[in-house]
C-alpha cells in the first residue's frame, strides 16, 4: 500500500506492507525499517493521549484511530507551527486554555446527581489532540481566536454545578471567543471523542445573555445605516 | 533557584506539583511528554477508597485486601497510610473538578474490581485516569505552575550523593540543558515498553527515571515484578479494563466455557488464561449478556476500541483477548517519606518508584489513588525538606560543581558524529519486546531466563554499532527513541536478574520448577545499585 506524507511542503510517498493496518503502525513501520528521520508524535495507541492527530486528505484524524487507505495524503495538523514532518507545536495552542481560564474559579461544596454529571460526560471525554483547533476556519482569518476545545473546556466547568463562579470565566471568553465562532460545525464534524464544541459554544452564549452580554456582530451590524460614512 | 524540581507530568508528577505550590514552595515540572498525552490517561477502571457508597466498606478492609494481594513484599505502614488518606484524596480531586459518576443518592458511585471485598472504585466512566490528569492538568494552568514539554530526562546531577537537579535533551531544540533544583521529584512512570507489542503501556514507558537512579548511585527494588493484565486486545495489545468484568463480563474459551473466576486476583487469571493458550485454546471476553444500553454508558471506551483495533463489535460478539504487560511493581526504591534509597533530596512516586504499596502484585483500583494519594505527599514531603531550620539557612547546591551537564553534552555529541549507523535498534527492540512476554512474562524458567540475560548483555555490549539514522538535531524523535532503548536495556538487565534470583513464585512472578513461596528465603525486596561501576544486589528481609 502506498501512501504520501507532507513533509515540510514536500510530499514523500511511502511504502507500506500491511493490507489493513492503523495509520499509526504504518507511521512505525516506516520510521522503523524505512526512513528513521520521519518524524511524528505519539503515544498510547489507543486514542487517549491526544497526541498523534494529523490530517489525512484534509481532514483531522488520530493516526493510532484511522485505518489507512491506498494512496493517502498525510498532513501535519493546520494553524500549528510545523516543527518537523507530522510533528507540530502544540504549547501556543494550549495558550488558549490559559486565556479562558478553563477550571473552576471557585469550587463550591454541595450534592451532584448523576444527570448533573452526564451533562458534562462529554465535554469532559476531551484528550486535547487539537483536531478541533486545526479544523475550525475562524483561525484562518483570526489567529487570535480561542478555537472550539477550550471553549468546549470552559463550557465543562461553567456548567459544573461545583463552579460558584461562572462569571469570571464568561468574562474571560468574551474577546476572540464565544460570539467569533461561525458556528460551522467542522469542530463536530471531526472530534474523535465525539464531543459538540459547536453546541457549547452555542451554551455559553446563552450564560453570556444572562449576565448581560450581547452579540457583538448584532450590534455592529446595523443593515447599512448610519455605517462606513 | 528552583525550590523543587518534578520530573514526569502524569497524575504523580502534577499531584506532587499541586500540592508543592499549595505550601509555597516553587515548582517546575518537567516531562518528555505534553502533561496530557501521560499514560495516566489510560487508566480506565477506577480510583479505590473505602467510602462505602454502593457496598458497605472500611479502610481496615481496603488496606486487608491490599496486604493480601502484595503477597507479603509490602510496608504494612504506607499500605495502611495510603488506604487511610483515600478517602481525603478522593475529596481533594472532588474540589478540582473531576467529574466523578455518582450514585443515586448523589455519592460518588464506586465499582466492583477484582481482588476487592467491596465496591469500592471511583470512577468517570471508563475514563478515570484521563478524567483525574486533565482536571490536574486544568489546575496546574489554574496555579500557573510552570510546565515544561518535551524535555527528555537524560541523568541525575548528584554530588557526594546530594541531588542537585538533572540534565535534559530538549527535544525541540536538541540542546542538552541542566536545571538545578534544591529538592527532586522523580515521576517518570514505569517500564512496561520492556514487553513491547506484549504491553498495554504506551510506547513511552520505558523506565527512564529508574535508569537514571541507578546510574546516579541510588538504588532500585523488586523489578521482577510485574503485572499482566488477564485482558488485552489479542491483536493489539490494547487494554480492556478489569470493569469490564466487574461489571459482569465471563471469559471463555474456544468451547465456550468459562473456567476461572473473573474476579480473582490478576495474575491468578492472567496464567489460568495463559493455561488455556498454552492447550490451544482461544480466549474470549464476553460482555454481550450486559446489553448495548449498558455497555454504551459504562464502558463506550472498550465498545470503541474492540470495534477499531479488533474489528469485533462487544456488543453482540466475542472479544479474542491475550494477557499482556500492564504495570510494574518494582521501581526505585524508597522509604515512608518517599525519599530515594542512597541519594540525598530526591524523591519518586507513583509506578516509577516502589513504595511498596502492591508488593508482588497490584490490585486494580490502588495505582491511581498511588499516584494521587502519594503524589501529593511527595509534593508535601519536598516542601518540608527544603523549610529552613532554625538558624541553618536552606540547603542551596553549589551550582559550578556539576560535570553531569558536560558529559551528556558530549555524548549525545558524539552520537551525531561517532556512532556508526550498522544495526537497526528498532528491529533489535522490537525481538526484545516479544523475548521479554516469552522468556519472562507470564511464567518463568531459570535456563530461559539464563539464555535471555546473556543475549540481553551482548546487546548492551553491541550498543556502539547501533546509534542514530537520523542527523538532523531539531525535533530528533529517532534520538529520543535511541535513549529510551538504552535505558530499557539498563533496567531489563535488571529484570532479568532479580526473575533469575528469586526462586520462588509469588503474585505476578512465576516460576513452574518453584511453584511456592518461600518465605524462608524469598520474602524480602530484591535491591539493586551500582557500585564502582558495578551492578549490585542484595535481598532484604521483609520484617514482619
Amino acid at each position: 500500500m502506498q501512501i504520501k506524507i507532507n513533509r515540510q511542503s514536500k510530499i514523500v510517498e511511502f511504502k507500506t506492507p500491511f493490507k489493513s493496518s492503523t495509520l499509526l503502525k504504518a507511521l512505525y513501520h516506516i520510521k522503523n525499517n524505512e526512513d528513521n528521520s520521519l518524524t511524528f508524535s505519539s503515544s498510547c495507541r489507543s486514542g487517549v493521549c491526544g497526541t498523534c492527530a494529523v490530517r489525512v486528505n484534509g481532514k483531522e484524524v488520530l493516526a493510532c484511530a484511522h485505518t489507512v487507505q491506498e494512496g493517502d495524503l498525510i498532513e501535519p495538523l493546520k494553524y500549528h507551527e510545523v516543527q518537523r514532518d507530522l510533528k507540530v507545536n502544540k504549547q501556543k495552542v494550549r495558550e488558549t486554555l490559559r486565556t479562558s481560564t478553563a477550571w473552576l474559579q471557585q469550587s463550591q461544596e454541595l450534592s451532584i446527581t448523576e444527570q448533573q454529571i452526564t451533562l458534562i460526560e462529554k465535554q469532559s471525554d476531551c484528550i486535547l489532540c487539537d483536531s478541533c483547533y486545526s479544523a475550525c476556519p475562524v483561525l484562518e482569518v483570526n489567529p487570535e481566536f480561542l478555537g472550539p476545545f477550550a471553549l468546549t473546556r470552559a463550557y465543562r466547568y461553567t456548567a459544573d454545578p461545583r463552579e460558584a463562579d461562572i462569571k469570571t470565566t464568561i468574562d474571560n471568553i468574551q474577546t476572540n471567543g464565544i460570539w467569533d465562532c461561525t458556528l460551522c460545525g467542522e469542530c463536530t464534524a471531526v472530534c474523535p471523542q465525539g464531543i459538540d464544541p459547536k453546541m457549547d459554544i452555542t451554551m455559553l452564549r446563552a450564560t453570556a445573555s444572562q449576565f448581560g452580554y450581547t452579540d457583538p456582530n448584532f450590534q455592529a451590524m446595523d443593515f447599512g445605516f448610519g455605517r462606513g460614512v | 533557584m528552583l525550590d523543587i524540581l518534578i520530573i514526569g507530568s502524569g497524575g504523580a508528577g502534577l499531584s506532587a506539583a499541586l500540592s508543592a505550590k499549595q505550601k509555597g514552595s516553587n515548582v517546575s515540572v518537567v516531562g518528555k511528554s505534553y502533561p496530557t498525552a501521560s499514560q495516566t490517561s489510560m487508566a480506565q477502571g477506577g480510583m479505590n477508597a473505602a467510602l462505602g457508597n454502593v457496598t458497605p466498606d472500611s479502610i481496615q478492609a481496603h488496606i486487608d485486601d491490599t496486604i493480601k494481594s502484595a503477597r507479603g513484599l509490602c510496608n504494612k505502614k504506607m499500605v495502611k497510610a495510603m488506604c487511610k488518606d483515600a478517602p481525603l484524596s478522593i475529596e481533594w480531586l472532588e474540589k478540582l473538578g473531576v467529574p466523578f459518576d455518582r450514585t443515586s443518592e448523589s455519592k460518588v458511585a464506586q465499582r466492583q474490581l477484582g481482588g476487592a471485598s467491596s465496591k469500592r472504585a471511583c470512577y468517570a466512566q471508563d475514563y478515570t485516569g484521563l478524567k483525574i490528569l486533565h482536571t490536574l492538568y486544568d489546575n496546574c494552568l489554574k496555579e500557573n505552575i510552570e510546565m515544561l514539554e518535551e524535555h527528555l530526562l537524560l541523568n541525575i546531577i548528584v554530588e557526594e550523593k546530594v541531588v542537585l537537579g538533572a540534565t535534559f535533551l530538549d527535544i525541540v531544540t536538541g540542546e542538552v540543558k541542566s536545571i538545578l533544583a534544591k529538592s527532586t521529584i522523580l515521576a517518570t512512570g514505569g517500564y512496561g515498553a520492556l514487553y513491547k507489542n506484549f504491553s498495554t503501556n504506551s510506547e513511552g514507558a520505558t523506565g527512564d527515571g529508574i535508569a537514571a537512579i541507578l546510574r546516579a548511585g541510588g538504588t532500585i527494588s523488586n523489578m521482577e515484578f510485574v503485572q499482566f493484565h488477564p485482558t488485552a486486545l489479542k491483536g493489539s495489545a490494547i487494554l480492556i479494563s478489569e470493569s469490564a468484568r466487574g461489571e459482569g463480563g465471563y471469559l471463555v474459551n474456544t468451547k465456550g466455557e468459562r473456567f476461572i473466576d473473573e474476579l480473582l486476583p490478576r495474575d491468578v487469571v492472567a496464567r489460568a488464561i495463559f493455561e488455556q493458550i498454552n492447550n490451544n485454546e482461544d480466549v474470549f471476553l464476553d460482555i454481550r449478556h450486559l446489553g448495548e444500553e449498558k455497555l454504551l454508558h459504562l464502558m463506550p471506551q472498550e465498545v470503541h476500541l474492540c470495534r477499531l483495533h479488533e474489528g469485533v463489535d462487544p456488543v453482540t460478539e466475542l472479544i479474542p483477548i491475550k494477557p499482556v504487560a500492564h504495570y510494574t511493581m518494582g521501581g526505585i526504591d524508597v522509604n515512608d517519606k518517599l525519599e530515594v534509597t542512597g541519594l540525598i533530596n530526591c524523591y519518586a512516586v507513583g509506578e516509577c518508584s516502589n513504595a511498596k504499596i502492591h508488593g508482588a502484585n497490584r490490585l486494580g483500583g490502588n495505582s491511581l489513588l498511588e499516584i494521587i494519594s502519594l503524589g501529593r505527599l511527595a509534593g508535601n514531603n519536598a516542601s518540608k525538606s527544603i523549610e529552613p531550620v532554625g538558624d541553618t539557612p536552606p540547603y542551596c547546591p553549589d551550582t559550578t560543581t556539576t560535570n553531569q551537564l558536560q558529559t551528556d553534552q558530549k555524548y549525545i555529541e558524539a552520537l551525531f558524529e561517532e556512532y556508526p549507523w550498522e544495526k537497526n535498534f528498532y528491529t533489535i527492540q522490537n525481538n526484545l519486546g516479544e523475548s521479554f512476554y516469552n522468556k519472562a512474562g507470564i511464567v518463568r524458567d531459570n535456563t530461559q531466563l539464563n539464555n535471555f540475560i546473556n543475549e540481553l548483555r551482548v546487546i548492551k555490549a553491541d550498543l556502539d554499532n547501533m546509534g542514530i539514522g537520523d542527523k538532523n538535531r531539531e525535533n530528533n524523535t529517532n534520538l529520543v527513541d535511541f535513549i529510551q532503548f538504552q535505558n530499557l536495556l539498563e533496567v531489563g538487565e535488571v529484570v532479568l536478574d532479580a526473575a533469575l534470583v528469586r526462586d520462588e513464585s509469588r503474585g505476578a512472578h512465576f516460576k513452574t520448577a518453584f511453584p511456592n513461596e518461600e518465605d524462608k528465603f524469598f520474602k524480602a525486596d530484591a535491591l539493586y545499585w551500582i557500585e564502582d561501576k558495578v551492578l549490585q544486589s542484595k535481598l532484604v528481609k521483609v520484617v514482619k
